[in-house]
């Protein structure tokens, strides 16, 4: 699985990436400060530390796992794409990404979902993502997530005092496929610290998951329930039937 | 003649209005499907969910959801007693899910992709499955609600047909509510960072299941008055009297699982920060729960038309204000923006109620909505039994059986 390594610690803020981004997706130019449909990424500065934002494409992405028509999806690649054809534009991913990544097109009557797509297509013809590929300072190197899980490591041990111990992404909501390393605590990076490390799906898969139990048990329930409680109503049903007749056989026995 | 000057000028005030209503909603229907959603709402990128998801669909999914509970008590725990205030909330149930499926067109960025769920299935969503529910729900409500259509136009075969698998119909629609009145709530399952701790539950989906029983069937009370005063329906009381005591019941179970929730999960000190949150959600409460509870718990209340009314209308405004506080205050925070609906956005709401109002109105006008007074139909079910039933008992018409 292809993935960024981004390290904060080395990025002078020239935005390069992002210029190589709007050209290799056909971006508008615009919005250069938060990410927007036209915008797959940006660059941030915290107290003179430059943070980018971008998709993170976890392991097993929110955005793909609740969106009803699979509209999104993450590749085996590494890339969770997008297909346009396929959203109905409920939002549902954008309300479920714990980075509120996905944007959307407000301004168009037919609008998309946006968001950085892993350079999909360039990484299928054994290219790298456009923003690797633009960074003159090692900040954002491209390769194998295990390999760039052990490049990371391997900085941070080269420089303990350089580096805090942790590579964010390596275990947030079990996974990214972009992950970064900080020379301060994320948080004051405008990360998200609060994130399980399960990942997310799960928490709806769980209720999912029981529905056949549900559906099989409560069909029982309720017939039973109905052919108990009907069965019933037959029985003092005939019960006055029989004694309507007794009735009727009564009176003409009395007259 | 009489009769009609004095009901005269009401009828004109309220036409007034859902004409006003209605002229407001077709410019912002036509503004919000020319100019997209980014024109027409307060919606961004920061909050994207809002009054038409809030309201229209989870609100309206949950208004409706005394079609169920009415119907599952009378076919399948045989209380026969509510027979004839199945017509009124099937209809409305049948009325409130092709409102939500219509309001959600409005809210769909490609709403002419909405039968996409039909055949790109993605098993792991929730909305998959809220889609696929509604659509069979809907089903079934439009199967349940044809007999009286049938009855218009003397068609009896097909109303036979109808008859004879009532009661499967009945268990799937039950099936199929349980499962998506649930599952409105298992939607904000994924949002655990989102959502404030006041409302984020693992159990939200039962919070939302057990409110929409209550809330299904304070609508039916709400409803009847209604009916009550536009249709000249005679009232029930007697059987508002037995359904609240169901709402009573219902209301308690949820209020324990409330406390439960709160204090297991330990966010009992949410409940000492002070904000808009904390507010509302004991706002949400005392409106919606304690104090209906309380009153309905009182049998002077239960019995009394007025009682019956505010309590039950207490119920339905604090879900309301539940599903808004879990789709809107709850999420309002973490989005860092604040969101509060356009007029177009109000006016399209305003006018997919107010058609529901018009096609329920038309309804009771051009089919049977509302049965027969009590003696009439006593007669004519004796009627039935003695003659009918024997000859055909084995048909087993549920809708025939005498009151026993």
């Amino acid at each position: 699985m292809k993935s960024l390594l981004i390290d904060t610690t080395k990025c002078v803020g020239c935005l390069e990436c992002v210029g190589a981004c709007k050209r290799a997706n056909n971006l508008p130019e615009g919005d250069t400060e938060e990410l927007s449909w036209k915008t797959y990424t940006v660059v941030k500065e915290f107290k003179g530390i430059y943070v980018r934002k971008l998709c993170m494409h976890c392991s097993n992405p929110s955005c793909a796992s609740v969106c009803p028509v699979g509209a999104l999806h993450k590749t085996s690649a590494g890339p969770v794409v997008y297909d346009e054809d396929k959203c109905i534009g409920c939002r549902y991913c954008m309300v479920a990404c714990p980075f509120s990544v996905p944007k959307y097109e407000w301004s168009n009557p037919l609008p998309r979902i946006r968001k950085c797509i892993f350079c999909a297509e360039r990484l299928a013809k054994g290219l790298q993502t456009a923003c690797a590929e633009a960074c003159q300072y090692g900040a954002t190197t491209f390769g194998d997530r295990e390999a760039l899980l052990e490049e990371g490591r391997s900085r941070i041990e080269a420089e303990p005092d350089k580096y805090i111990n942790q590579i964010y992404g390596e275990n947030e909501v079990g996974g990214t496929s972009t992950m970064f390393l900080a020379g301060v605590s994320f948080s004051e990076l405008g990360f998200r610290t609060d994130l399980a490390k399960d990942p997310m799906p799960m928490l709806t898969w769980k209720v999912l998951s029981m529905i056949p139990d549900i559906v099989i048990m409560g069909g029982v329930i309720m017939g039973g329930i109905a052919w108990l409680t009907n069965r019933k109503n037959e029985v003092s049903l005939h019960e006055l039937m029989e004694k309507d007749k007794e009735k009727s056989l009564n009176k003409k026995d009395s007259k | 003649m009489t009769m009609k000057t004095i009901q005269f000028p009401k009828l004109t005030f309220w036409r007034g209005v859902i004409a006003v209503i209605m002229l407001l909603g077709i410019y912002s229907t036509g503004y919000r499907f020319i100019k997209g959603l980014g024109a027409s709402t307060a919606l961004s990128d920061q909050f994207p969910w809002g009054l038409w998801i809030g309201f229209d669909v989870l609100c309206g999914v949950g208004l409706a959801a005394g079609g169920f509970t009415i119907t599952a008590a009378v076919y399948i725990f045989n209380m026969k007693k509510y027979k004839p205030i199945i017509r009124p909330t099937v209809l409305t149930a049948f009325l409130g899910y092709i409102l939500v499926s219509t309001a959600l067109l409005y809210d769909l960025g490609k709403p002419y992709n909405i039968w996409h769920p039909l055949v790109m299935w993605n098993p792991h969503s929730v909305m998959f499955e809220v889609a696929w529910c509604v659509m069979l729900y809907s089903t079934v409500l439009a199967l349940e609600f044809l007999p009286i259509v049938f009855e218009k136009f003397n068609m009896e075969r097909p109303s036979r047909i109808l008859r004879k698998i009532s009661i499967p119909l009945v268990i799937t629609g039950f099936l199929l509510s349980t499962l998506h009145q649930s599952s409105l709530g298992t939607l904000f399952l994924i949002v655990p960072e989102k959502l404030n701790g006041l409302w984020y539950s693992p159990i939200l989906p039962l919070f939302f299941f057990v409110s929409a029983i209550a809330a299904g069937l304070s609508m039916v009370i709400f409803e009847s008055f209604l009916s009550n005063r536009f249709f000249r329906k005679e009232l029930e009381i007697d059987l508002l009297e037995g359904i609240s005591r169901v709402i009573v019941v219902v209301l308690g179970c949820y209020f324990v699982l409330k406390i439960l929730d709160i204090t297991h999960r330990g966010v009992l000190p949410l409940l000492l920060v002070p904000g808009m949150e904390r507010s509302l959600f004991l706002a949400e409460i005392f409106i919606g729960v304690i104090i209906p509870f309380i009153l309905f718990a009182m049998p002077k209340v239960r019995i009394n038309k007025k009682g019956l009314f505010i309590s039950a209308f207490m119920v339905v405004i604090g879900f309301v204000m539940n599903r808004m506080n879990v789709s809107i205050t709850g999420m309002a925070a973490s989005s860092g923006v604040d969101y509060f609906p356009t007029w177009m956005e109000i006016s399209i709401t305003a006018f997919i109620v107010a058609i529901g109002f018009v096609v329920f109105a038309l309804a009771v006008k051009y089919l049977t909505i509302f049965q027969p007074a009590k003696s009439e139909e006593s007669t004519e079910k004796f009627e039935e039994y003695t003659t009918e039933f024997l000859q055909d008992e084995t048909a087993g018409t549920i809708a025939s059986y005498p009151k026993v």
